[in-house]
């Protein structure tokens, strides 16, 4: 990290964390979740600008959302700072493993083979009486360094969340200037062509296919800590669903949209359902089309792009 | 035995009833390239819909044997006009876009559909059990079961035998084929493929419909019973290799199978064998098990 974006980090890290001393717990909340959507995303994000577009990226969400919770319950483990990693280590474990085989497949096959990952672990999960079936499980207040903040673990979850989604923004901003990071769009445009040029396309995928798992993870298990509460719906389609739409929503051209679009969809969602009751889906879902048509930033350009070259 | 003959028939039951809603889906995919989530959302509006006509017909004291009639009736209204209405003012305003984005599509009008059906009948339950239990039982190998169920045997079989009928043998089904083999090239020999996307995408509507409207007697109907139905037949069509129609056929009876299976021998694992062949297959046989092979593009 050099000087300068050391500072901005500092600056804006500093801002938000004073930020989150005067806003009222409602809102603390509210940006916590957003941010722990927002991670999920950037992570599918990735994915996106390969080309790839997973509907079942709830599995590593729910996946970290449980382990935590799992830690959490069978063996008192309470410290966030253990909790949120260990979430973020299994999806990123379980991604490795299935990467291997998802890494062949592009397209519609790809996002239908991660759904159907996805719908087993919501089958497991909805099953097993010893995971909660489909009630899930509540929560307590995790630790942080070992101490009991009470009152004010929601600030310190929220502080945390901040810190690690500064991190991550970091962090991929980092590796889309690496070699393999600029890749995504050769592959996304023809990656037969890259391979010609020497490169593994599938490593490449499987890659990226992991590190946006265990941003997954890391959002879930940070979730799970915000909201006090886990259930199999957390993986199931819909779950998949609202991440592709907070991607539409964001589009792909940079690190901070996704956090951005996370919030949006939050607020519209809150907004709507509170004001609209029986028609909340449907706010979204006319938001969604005006999205897909009007917003040319959004995934639609990127494809369309895509297109228009001849291949 | 009986055990092992029961698993089999509530297997073929499940199945028709899977065939149903995968045929119209795959249709579907088949001709526009559509994974069409909104067929959730009207196997749903069939199912109001048959409700609501059927409680009209009733409570007008009009014959009970023509339900079935009135079945039929609601799942083609609501095929043509939802359809339409899908198709003429959204859809078609969306094609050329990438497959992806056209499920994203579908997936924004499942969301505005699924509140249009709480905006008409509201968030109650309703239930029309009247066709499901005027044909009574049956009895085979000293299990009772009931006769509706072979009613929706047949509805499948006609669905597949007319389709098949349909593509393969009629002068339509031939330039059907043509628009599913080359979009550009049957445009260019002058047939209007606007107009058989419109009405592939009806014909899948009221096919999903005919589920929704067939399924109405035999459940609550409530909100939301559209949302577990889009990735089941998901699930089939993939298995059977998208937009194929025998895919489909042996993807419902796999599933079907499966599923009774489990039910019967192994009930904490019913939602997750289906998955679990699922990903099978497409780890095993990556565009489903009646995919062509296609010609990779450099």
């Amino acid at each position: 990290m050099n000087n300068r974006s050391m500072i901005i980090f500092s600056v804006i890290l500093i801002a938000l964390i004073t930020l989150g001393g005067f806003l009222p717990d409602w809102a603390t909340f509210h940006i916590t979740r957003s941010l722990g959507l927002g991670l999920v995303v950037l992570g599918l994000m990735l994915m996106l600008r390969a080309g790839l577009v997973s509907f079942g990226q709830a599995l590593y969400y729910c996946l970290g959302a449980y382990t935590a919770g799992a830690l959490m319950h069978f063996y008192h483990i309470k410290e966030a700072l253990l909790l949120i990693p260990a979430g973020m280590l299994t999806s990123a474990l379980l991604a490795a493993v299935l990467g291997a085989l998802l890494a062949n497949y592009r397209g519609i096959f790809f996002g239908l083979l991660s759904l159907a990952f996805s719908m087993i672990l919501y089958g497991v999960i909805v099953k097993s009486s010893s995971l909660g079936s489909t009630d899930g499980f509540t929560l307590t207040s995790p630790t942080f360094f070992g101490m009991a903040l009470g009152e004010s673990s929601r600030y310190a979850v929220y502080i945390t969340a901040c810190v690690l989604t500064l991190i991550s923004i970091w962090g991929l901003e980092r590796y889309l200037r690496t070699p393999l990071g600029r890749l995504a769009p050769a592959i996304r445009d023809n990656e037969i062509r890259v391979e010609y040029l020497g490169q593994s396309v599938r490593n490449a995928v499987h890659i990226k296919y992991i590190i946006s798992a265990a941003l997954a993870g890391l959002g879930g298990a940070l979730t799970a800590l915000t909201v006090g509460h886990i259930d199999p719906e957390m993986a199931y389609w819909t779950t998949s669903g609202e991440f592709v739409f907070i991607l539409i929503l964001s589009g792909s051209q940079s690190v901070i949209a996704p956090f951005l679009g996370a919030l949006l969809f939050e607020s519209l969602r809150t907004y709507a359902y509170q004001e609209f009751p029986y028609v909340w889906q449907m706010v979204l879902g006319i938001a969604m089309l005006l999205v897909i048509s009007f917003l040319p930033d959004g995934i639609w350009s990127l494809f369309k792009s895509r297109k228009a070259k001849p291949t | 035995m009986s055990s092992l003959a029961s698993v089999f028939i509530d297997g073929i039951i499940y199945s028709s009833w899977l065939f149903i809603m995968a045929a119209g889906l795959t249709l579907i995919y088949g001709v526009m390239k559509i994974l069409n989530m909104t067929h959730g959302s009207l196997y749903a509006l069939g199912a109001y819909t048959a409700a609501s006509f059927v409680g009209y017909w009733l409570n007008n004291g009009y014959p009970p044997l023509a339900t079935y009639g009135v079945l039929l009736v609601a799942a083609i209204v609501v095929g043509i006009v939802a359809g339409a209405i899908i198709e003429r003012g959204i859809l078609r305003f969306m094609y050329g876009k990438h497959e992806v984005i056209l499920l994203l599509v579908t997936y924004a009008l499942f969301l505005i559909l699924e509140d249009t059906v709480k905006l008409i009948w509201g968030v109650d339950s309703y239930a029309v059990a009247d066709p499901y239990i005027l044909l009574g039982n049956f009895k085979i190998f000293g299990l009772s079961y009931p006769m509706y169920n072979v009613l929706l045997l047949g509805i499948a079989i006609l669905v597949g035998v007319g389709l098949t009928w349909l593509i393969t043998r009629t002068i339509t089904g031939k330039l059907l084929t043509a628009v599913i083999h080359d979009r550009e090239m049957a445009a260019s020999v002058g047939i209007n493929v606007e107009r058989f996307y419109t009405l592939t995408f009806i014909l899948g509507a009221i096919l999903a419909a005919l589920g929704g409207a067939f399924t109405a007697p035999t459940v609550a109907i409530v909100p939301g019973m559209g949302v577990e139905v889009i990735v089941l037949a998901f699930a089939v069509i993939v298995i059977g290799g998208l937009g194929s129609l025998p895919g489909a056929a042996l993807g419902a009876l796999l599933v079907g199978i499966v599923r009774s299976a489990s039910v019967h021998y192994w009930p904490e694992v019913e939602l997750f064998s289906i998955y679990f062949v699922m990903a099978l297959v497409l780890i095993l046989k990556p565009k489903g098990l009646f995919s062509a092979p296609e010609a990779r593009k450099i």
